[in-house]
Parts: C-alpha cells; structure tokens; sequence
C-alpha cells in the first residue's frame, strides 16, 4: 500500500455515502471506444449519475462534483450540475473562483472551466473584475496566447468593467513580444470598443504612428501590418489617400529584405484607387532578381510578378492576384 | 541555424525551433536516394489502419480526459478509416451505432458518452459518425424529430448557439448545429434566423473569423463560421476578399499552416484552413470561378520560377508542379512511381485548377512532419499522435489532394499526389467532413425520410 496523500478510502466504505446506490455507466455489452477507467474514477462517477440522476442539490454533492471534476475536468455534465448545486445552496462563490483557479491551472485551455468561470464572475458582478483582470493576467504569464483567456479577459471588460489600465496592459505584452497577435488583437479591442478612448477615429494618428514604428522595427512581422490596415476599416478611402500608409509601405520596400507585407499592401492599395509616384515604381524595380525582363508598365503586375518570387509558397495566390488586377490607368 | 540572441521575444524562439526541426526532415529528404525519397513519402496506411482499430476497440486510463468526448473519438477513428477507404466489420459496425445509441439524449440530441447531458459538438460528432457508417440501420438510428428540438432549445435570442443548456455560445455552435439540420434535412428557418449576423460580427479585421465577437481571428473559428454562412446562403455578406488574404497567410514555409497570426504550424489546420480553400472553391461562385481562370491544361506557372515544369522522363506526364527545392524532388520522385492502376484515358483532358493555396507543400508537411510510422499523424515533429490530429491530417490531405479538380467527380492527376498514388485518399464534403460518397448516401436517404 502506497501511504502517500493520494491513498483514498473507496466511497463504498464510507459511512455518509451508505444511504446511496452507485449508478454504472450504460456502456451496453460491447461498447466501442471503451475508455480502461481507473477504478477511482468509475466510483467518483457511479457516485456522481447516482446524485445526478435524484438530483440531490446537497453540500456532499458539492464537494462529489469537485472530485469528479479533478479526475476530468472536460465533463460538462459535472460542471453545468455544479452550477445548479452553488445556486440552491447560495455558496459562496470567492470560494469557487479560488476552486477554479486550481483547477485551471493544469489545464488553461478547457471550456468548460472559462465557461465556469464567466458564470460565477458574471454572478459576483463588477467587485470581481480586478480579480478577473489579475486571474487572466496570470493565465497570459505562462501563455500570452492562451485563447481562452483573452476571450474571458474581454468577457470581463464589456460585463463587469475595468478598461482604464487595458492599452498600457496590451503595450506591456507587446514591448515582452511584438509578434503576440492576440495582444495586436487586444489592443484594437480596446481601442474600438473601451469607453475612455475616442474610439477608432479618435485614436487613429497615434496607432498609426505606433504601428508603423513596429514595423520598421520588424518588417516581417505581419501582425502590425493587418493591424494598420485595421485601423482604417470601413473607411478604406482614407488608408488610400495616407501618405503614412503608403510612405511605409515605400521605406519597407527600400530596404530590400522582408518587403512581402510591404508588396502586399501596395498592391492592395493600388487595387483601391491608389495613385503610385514614380518613387515606388523604382523601388519595385530595384527588386527584380533580374534584369533581363523589363519591368512590367503595370505596377500591379509587377508587384504580383515579384511577390511570385520572393513568397514562392503564396506563388498560385499573387498570379490569381494578377489575373484579377482591375485595369491599369 | 536556430539564431540564439536574447533578443529574440518568445514568439520567434518558438518558431525558430519548430523551423529547424521542419528544415532538419526536409533536409534528410533531400539528401537520400530516390528509392528511400519514395519510402519516405508514402502514407502508411497499414499502421494508420492498426491504430485506429485498436482506439476503437480499447482506450488506456489516459483517455479518462476525453470521457465527455466519446462521440468525437468515434468520428476521428471512424472517418480517418474512411478516408483510407477502407471500413469496419459488420459486428464492430453495430456495437458503434448501439454505444451511440445510448449517448443520444431521450430529449434529443448526443452527450459526450452514456448519461451525459446532450451537446452540439457531440451531437455533431455522433451524426456524422453514423453518417459515416452509412446504411440504413445507423442512419434510422438518429431521431432527427427530437434533435431539430434540442437544436432550437440550443438557440439563443441573438441567434447563434449555446453548445449546451445554459452553455457557451459560440461560432462552433453555430457551425455544429447548422452543420447537423442541413445534412439531416431538418434545416429551417427558425434555426436559420439571425445566425448570419452572429458570424458576421466574428469576422475581425484581419480577415479571419474568431470564437466570439471582438476575439483573435483563428482557423477553427474561420472554417466554423465560413462553412454556416455557406450553408444559410449568407456567404456574401462576409468581406471574403479579405478573409481569402487572411487563410492564404496562413501557410507558412514549412508548408502547414497556422491557426493564427504568428502562431506555430500545426497539423490540424491542414483541414480547417486547408478546407477553407476548398469551401471558397467548390461553393462560392464568384471567387470559385475565377479560381478556374488557372487551367491546368495550359502552361499555367509558366512565368513563375518557382515551378519546375519537368518534362516526362518515363511515360508522357505532362507536367510536375512543386514550389521550393525539396518539392521539385518530391515531384520528381512521382515520376519514377508506377501509375499502373490509373486508367491514363480517363485523366487526359481532365479540367483541372491550381488551387491557391500550395497544396504540394502542405503534403509535403503532412507526409513527413505529421506523420508517425508506426501509424497516427500528429501536430508537428517531437509532438505524439492522437485520433483528433490523425483525422484532420488526413482530411486536410484529402483537400490537398482533391482540390484540384473542378469536378468533384474526378480523380486527381497523379501529379497532383505527392508520393505514391496510393496515398490517394477518399474525397470529402467539405462543409460537414465526411466522405463524399457517404454524405451523398445520406442526402439521399434523409431526403427519403
């Protein structure tokens, strides 16, 4: 016998569960993927559809569902009775994010714990959004992509407050890593959605100016230039007519490495009106691996030419680009 | 080499390590003898077979984490054989359709296993399992009466859908329950109603569509959701240029794809980024179309470097496509790979499309990097095997193989295969991923009933 912490008394041998009949599962004589349960596990769970079944809304059927919930915290059925037994017993609820919190910890990336969670959030009103904040601020600590997390954190915003601090929270984790593209994603939330900015309009110069920053700082790095062109959704006539928009898209290209998101945005640029100087022409010259075949009069043209050739895995994509370029002028 | 400056964020680490371990397997295939390039490339069926049989008959402890999921494992198991084309035996056939009797709901709908409550996700899964199976007994077996009510119990004011009683709402809600009453033929107007403006609010400015409004575009989401809008014939409401820009991105140069922006390359999205194209392709008509402007009976790439247009060295194949160094050989490679079971007759002529993702590169991924030999795919080199990876692996090369033909009818093009033409897998239905000819058979029989 092992005499560590984990040695359990089976609950057939404990005395407050005499009074109940464990309910197996019904697997049929011959089930198909049959899962080799631990035989802890089939008695947590006899137990459970036991309780489940009477619907018995008790404190032990509280603390039945917890065990159940560590040996398999996806099991939805377990959680959604949880929630029904917290509220017919009014439990207190700091105690269940503190459970929560255990149980995400091993595993961030369940629904059912983020869907627990936005349950008993929602149910402790706007006292819990800094704990909120603070709970997803953790999770992104040890995943700054973590899904789950940002879609609780932005739950948390919109139901229960907390915007003041969001864009310096989002800068923070860029300036840790500017490739995070849900942080890029973040920060357009707060900037579109957050009562205490002017929203996009209001906000536009200075997160042009940001991203166009990072991305002459990393020219490869395409979150920043889905971004920017972002910033200008549904008002595509002025991400045509800025010259930041373009000016970028030109000291990019001059620099001659990493110019696919430069190339790409041009030529979107141009497929919407844009009118190119001869600046950009040379710069798209001065691409060309080869000089043997002129420079296509068509800038479009010439842009999908040379982006066939530096992003050979999009190849098929810019020559459908081409052969649906609107008409040159 | 792996760069190891400090001032690298984590971000670009993490993706300079799956980079070597991609480059490291593409480089070992490059410097081996023909015949070993072909041994590498070939999709090992048999093993595939043997591992997903075993799941199906017995699953260790460590599966207690997917008991809420069993209907899912069923459908991995079930339409990765199918897409190998081959079947279960009758006996294991109805021991399948009986468990999943008992995770139907007596309200309607499927839980994640015996007693569990009922929802989407496993509903879905369930469904499409039996579909999958195929005949009469396990299609009679769904009671579509009770799930088209517990579909329109799962819905909300807004719309969109709660995976379960009181549970999350999200786009994969939606994408499981239109999914279910369109190929059971129980779809109506009530369950259609607002749906579309859900998704719509999903699409973000990247392109792509996310889990929730205001969330990160993201592959799984993207298909989800690009897939329902087809389905409720709302598919133009979305700015499908631009998330045709967003999925294109997605494939990086290991020849995989990501499920988000700067993300790593994973398995998986072979599918739902990979089946995005093929949804683009095969029911939107505008972009669909225009796709065909590529004809493969022209000298199409002809002005991309790129493509190594190679003339046949053996037997008149016209041309061998591939996109980068390694792919040319891979190419190269099929050349030498005896077609004898194509009838050469009937793929001359054939309409064909480049289509516009790199459907070479993206086997070559899943060929080499996905692949386990002793049987299962998995997400990436170092990564294990599971039934959910082993299942979009094979969809989403299924869609690579497939995707160039405009008929859906046709039999690719060696050509288009990479390896051996025995890696050919069964077509899809791209919209709910089952089998072509199952979802056909099913069409029919719930059109019937």
């Amino acid at each position: 016998m092992e005499s560590d912490e984990g040695e359990r008394l089976p609950m057939s041998r404990r005395p407050e569960w005499s009074d109940v009949t464990p309910l197996p599962q019904d697997d049929g004589p011959d089930p198909v993927v049959p899962i080799d349960y631990k035989q802890d596990f089939t008695e947590t769970m006899d137990y459970f559809r036991a309780l489940y079944r009477a619907q018995e809304r008790s404190p032990r059927a509280l603390s039945l569902t917890q065990e159940a919930i560590r040996f398999n915290p996806g099991n939805y059925t377990v959680w959604h009775f949880r929630r029904q037994i917290l509220e017919s017993l009014d439990a207190d609820l700091h105690e269940e994010l503190d459970f929560v919190e255990r149980i995400a910890k091993s595993n961030s990336k369940n629904y059912q714990i983020w869907h627990h969670r936005r349950w008993v959030a929602g149910k402790l009103g706007s006292d819990a959004a800094i704990k909120e904040l603070e709970f997803t601020k953790k999770i992104l600590s040890l995943d700054a992509k973590n899904y789950h997390a940002w879609s609780h954190r932005q739950w948390v915003l919109q139901a229960l407050g907390g915007w003041e601090d969001e864009l310096d929270f989002c800068q923070k984790l860029l300036e840790e890593d500017i490739f995070n593209n849900s942080a890029w994603n973040q920060r357009y939330f707060v900037v579109t959605r957050s009562p205490f900015l002017g929203g996009l309009k209001g906000m536009r110069d200075s997160e042009v100016s940001y991203t166009v920053e990072a991305i002459m700082a990393n020219p490869e790095n395409e979150s920043p230039w889905r971004y920017l062109r972002g910033l200008y959704k549904d008002d595509i006539q002025s991400w045509v007519n800025d010259p930041k928009v373009s000016s970028v898209c030109l000291k990019v290209l001059r620099i001659k490495s990493n110019s696919v998101f430069a190339l790409s945005m041009l030529l979107d640029l141009l497929c919407h009106g844009f009118r190119p100087s001869e600046e950009f022409r040379e710069a798209i010259g001065a691409l060309r691996t080869s000089d043997s075949e002129p420079l296509d009069s068509d800038l479009g043209k010439a842009i999908c030419h040379v982006l066939q050739l530096v992003d050979s895995i999009r190849a098929n994509y810019w020559m459908w680009r081409k052969s649906k370029l609107p008409v040159a002028v | 080499m792996a760069s190891t400056s400090s001032n690298e964020t984590v971000t670009q680490r993490e993706q300079s390590i799956v980079l070597e371990d991609v480059k490291l397997m593409y480089t070992i295939f490059a410097d081996v003898p023909p015949k070993t390039k072909l041994l590498m490339l070939e999709l090992h069926r048999d093993n595939h077979m043997e591992y997903l049989l075993r799941g199906l008959q017995q699953l260790g402890p460590s599966f207690c984490a997917l008991d809420a999921n069993r209907p899912w494992i069923c459908y991995w198991i079930l339409h990765s054989i199918a897409l190998l084309g081959e079947s279960i035996d009758a006996r294991l056939e109805d021991r399948t359709i009986d468990f999943l009797s008992r995770c139907q709901d007596p309200d309607g709908g499927y839980g994640g296993g015996p007693g569990q409550m009922p929802h989407l996700a496993t509903t879905y899964a369930a469904v499409n399992s039996l579909i999958t199976l195929g005949d009469e007994k396990s299609l009679s077996s769904i009671d579509r009466d009770k799930i088209y009510r517990f579909l329109l119990s799962m819905k909300d004011p807004n719309g969109a859908f709660r995976m379960h009683d009181a549970g999350e709402m999200d786009v994969r809600a939606c994408y499981t329950a239109i999914s279910v009453a369109s190929v059971l033929n129980i779809l109506d107007d009530e369950l259609v109603r607002d749906v579309g403006n859900y998704i719509l609010s999903c699409q973000t400015y990247e392109g792509g569509i996310s889990g929730e409004p205001g969330s990160e575009a993201h592959g799984g989401y993207t298909f989800c959701g690009l897939a329902t809008m087809i389905l409720i014939n709302e598919v133009d409401r979305l700015d499908l240029a631009t998330l045709l820009d967003w999925v294109v991105f997605r494939q990086g140069v290991e020849g995989g794809f990501q499920g988000r922006t700067n993300k790593l390359v994973d398995g998986c999205y072979s599918f739902w980024q990979g089946g995005i194209f093929a949804l683009l392709q095969r029911f939107h008509t505008i972009i669909g179309e225009s796709m065909t402007l590529l004809d493969a009976g022209q000298a199409n790439c002809a002005d991309s470097p790129q493509t190594t247009v190679e003339s046949d060295i053996s037997d008149g194949e016209e041309s061998l496509h591939g996109t980068s160094s390694s792919g040319d050989e891979a190419c190269a490679i099929q050349q030498g790979v005896n077609f004898g079971n194509v009838d050469r007759k009937s793929i001359e002529g054939r309409a064909e499309r480049e289509p516009l993702f790199n459907s070479i590169a993206l086997q070559r991924y899943l060929l080499l990097c996905s692949q386990d030999p002793g049987g299962g795919l998995k997400d990436k080199p170092r990564k294990g095997r599971d039934h959910y990876h082993t299942c979009y692996c094979l969809s989403g090369l299924s869609v690579s193989q497939h995707c160039w033909s405009k008929d859906e009818d046709s039999s690719p093009l060696p050509r288009v295969v990479l390896g051996p033409y025995f890696n050919l897998l069964e077509p899809i239905n791209p919209i709910h991923n089952v089998v072509l000819e199952r979802y056909r058979e099913a069409q029919e029989f719930f059109a019937r009933s």
